[in-house]
């Protein structure tokens, strides 16, 4: 363990080590979450999925794919703005790999364990709004701005309720750190699931709306805007899109499991075993609410646009603000 | 100078501070709304940098998701909605340039002489530690919870005034028809 602490003492040497895990990371997850999403769909619908690439369980399939769209033509709009539209899709991919930096996969093991780490969560995933919005303007496509706006429109009513249900959590734990929450729901014995059951659901519902994951599907609501803001996206580009969706839905999980399944804890292990099996644990965590998104979409028909916005402000935030309001009374009194 | 090159902080300082200014500098002379919109991000994303590298974490986090998650969305949303034509707009160019510049030389020498004479040499006592945000809100509901509370009514009041604004009461015969569907 010395020689790693030595390695990581310095700065340069650490930082380079840290961005090649992450960046080996990210196309990983992506990659066994675009799988897991083909083979589950299939199974729900009754069908077989992928089957042939690879020669069994067609497990090669998105490796398959994922070479395709590299090799495929780069098209840009004649009328696309093309910087703006060339900058669009790695902003997007930059916010969600900003993201996995803080998520602890262990005790003290996070790539960069930030003391106000939840708040730099929020904060940072607030950025791939503007690359959603510009990729659908630069796009020069009327159906790509509509999609964008959508997707705005939308990002921005459930950040709201997002940031609200977490209070519940900070509130208990007393600290912002998402090391320090994991830490405290050890020493309470509970994960926050159970106290914070309404924050859980509001953060739940609220994260799919951020994922535009159907039932909130409308930015790219195939029926009627083509792609939404993807539409004009082609080849590694669209992948960038592709990416981050399937890598956000297992950021969004992770500190959902972080903040309210315990995070890397798993009740009996302690001591080294638990700092080695940590990872796994969160992990593991992560792709049951990964899952629990999956199933949803095969299980619920999408929302209807108002009905989607007066859902995120007549519902979850009234409903987070007074989950917040009884939770602080509860803090105090008890 | 040489230990002064040899920190990496210092490193970071200077390319996020030409990049800020290049970025800021681009804000104003863009031809193109969007363009100049995500300027403003990167020149705020600086801000936000330099904040962390004066420990203020939390304040760095604010900047990034005040104004570069909701205040620059929202300019973005507006300018989408309305009027935003890919390509150069000329009409975003006037011969007011020369005045504007003059008013923010004076801005900035006013804003230098103040932080200059208020802080002189004085040191940061650690870099690389954040600022513990317990303390902040200490100072906020405590100390400073006059202040505090002042800037939220005043917010409140300008949000009601400009719902008050933009608000238009439907007609009856409006009324009727919305209640049809």
């Amino acid at each position: 363990m010395s020689l790693i602490a030595d390695i990581m003492a310095n700065f340069w040497l650490g930082l380079i080590i840290k961005l090649l895990i992450v960046a080996l990371l990210v196309p990983v997850i992506g990659m066994i979450i675009g799988f897991a999403e083909m083979k589950l769909s299939a199974k729900m619908q009754n069908r077989v999925g992928p089957y042939y690439a690879g020669g069994r369980w067609g497990w090669a399939q998105l490796i398959a794919d994922g070479l395709k769209f590299f090799q495929k033509e780069d098209v840009i709009p004649a009328d696309a703005d093309r910087q703006v539209f060339k900058l669009a899709p790695a902003l997007v991919l930059a916010a969600t790999v900003a993201l996995v930096v803080v998520i602890p996969f262990g005790p003290d093991m996070a790539f960069r364990n930030l003391e106000l780490g939840l708040f730099y969560a929020l904060a940072i995933s607030s950025l791939s709004t503007i690359g959603v919005l510009v990729a659908g303007w630069s796009s020069a496509n009327k159906y790509s701005l509509i999609g964008s706006l959508r997707a705005a429109g939308q990002l921005i009513a459930y950040e709201l309720p997002l940031v609200l249900s977490v209070v519940g959590v900070v509130i208990l734990a007393g600290t912002m750190n998402l090391d320090g929450i994991v830490q405290a729901q050890i020493a309470s014995g509970i994960p926050y699931v159970v106290p914070q059951f309404v924050g859980f659901v509001v953060f739940f519902i609220a994260a799919l709306a951020e994922l535009s994951r159907i039932p909130f599907d409308m930015p790219v609501a195939e029926s009627e805007l083509v792609m939404g803001y993807m539409t004009e996206y082609t080849g590694f580009r669209f992948l960038f899109f592709y990416l981050a969706e399937f890598v956000n839905m297992f950021t969004m999980s992770a500190i959902a499991a972080t903040l309210f399944l315990g995070g890397y804890h798993f009740p009996g292990l302690s001591g080294d075993l638990a700092t080695v099996l940590g990872p796994v644990v969160l992990i593991a965590k992560s792709f049951l609410l990964v899952f629990m998104m999956l199933w949803f979409r095969w299980t619920f028909p999408r929302f209807r646009e108002d009905q989607l916005q007066s859902m995120a402000w007549k519902v979850l935030v009234p409903v987070a603000l007074a989950n917040i309001a009884v939770t602080a009374i509860l803090k105090v009194v008890i | 100078m040489g230990e002064w090159l040899s920190q990496p902080v210092n490193w970071v300082y200077l390319v996020v501070g030409v990049l800020t200014l290049v970025s800021a500098f681009r804000v104003v002379t863009s031809q193109n709304v969007v363009h100049a919109a995500l300027f403003l991000v990167a020149a705020l994303g600086g801000v936000a940098v330099n904040f962390i590298l004066l420990s203020a974490e939390f304040v760095a986090l604010v900047v990034v998701l005040v104004y570069i998650g909701a205040v620059i969305v929202l300019f973005l949303f507006g300018i989408m909605i309305t009027r935003a034509p890919t390509g150069l707009d000329v009409a975003l160019d006037n011969d007011k340039k020369l005045p504007a510049a003059l008013i923010s030389l004076v801005v900035f020498a006013v804003l230098s002489y103040a932080t200059v004479t208020t802080f002189g040499n004085a040191e940061l006592v650690e870099i690389g530690t954040a600022t513990d945000t317990a303390s902040l809100a200490r100072a906020f509901i405590g100390r400073f919870v006059v202040p505090f509370e002042v800037v939220g009514f005043i917010l409140l009041a300008a949000l009601v005034g400009g719902i008050a604004i933009a608000r238009r009461d439907l007609t009856p015969l409006e009324e009727e028809s919305r209640r049809s569907v």
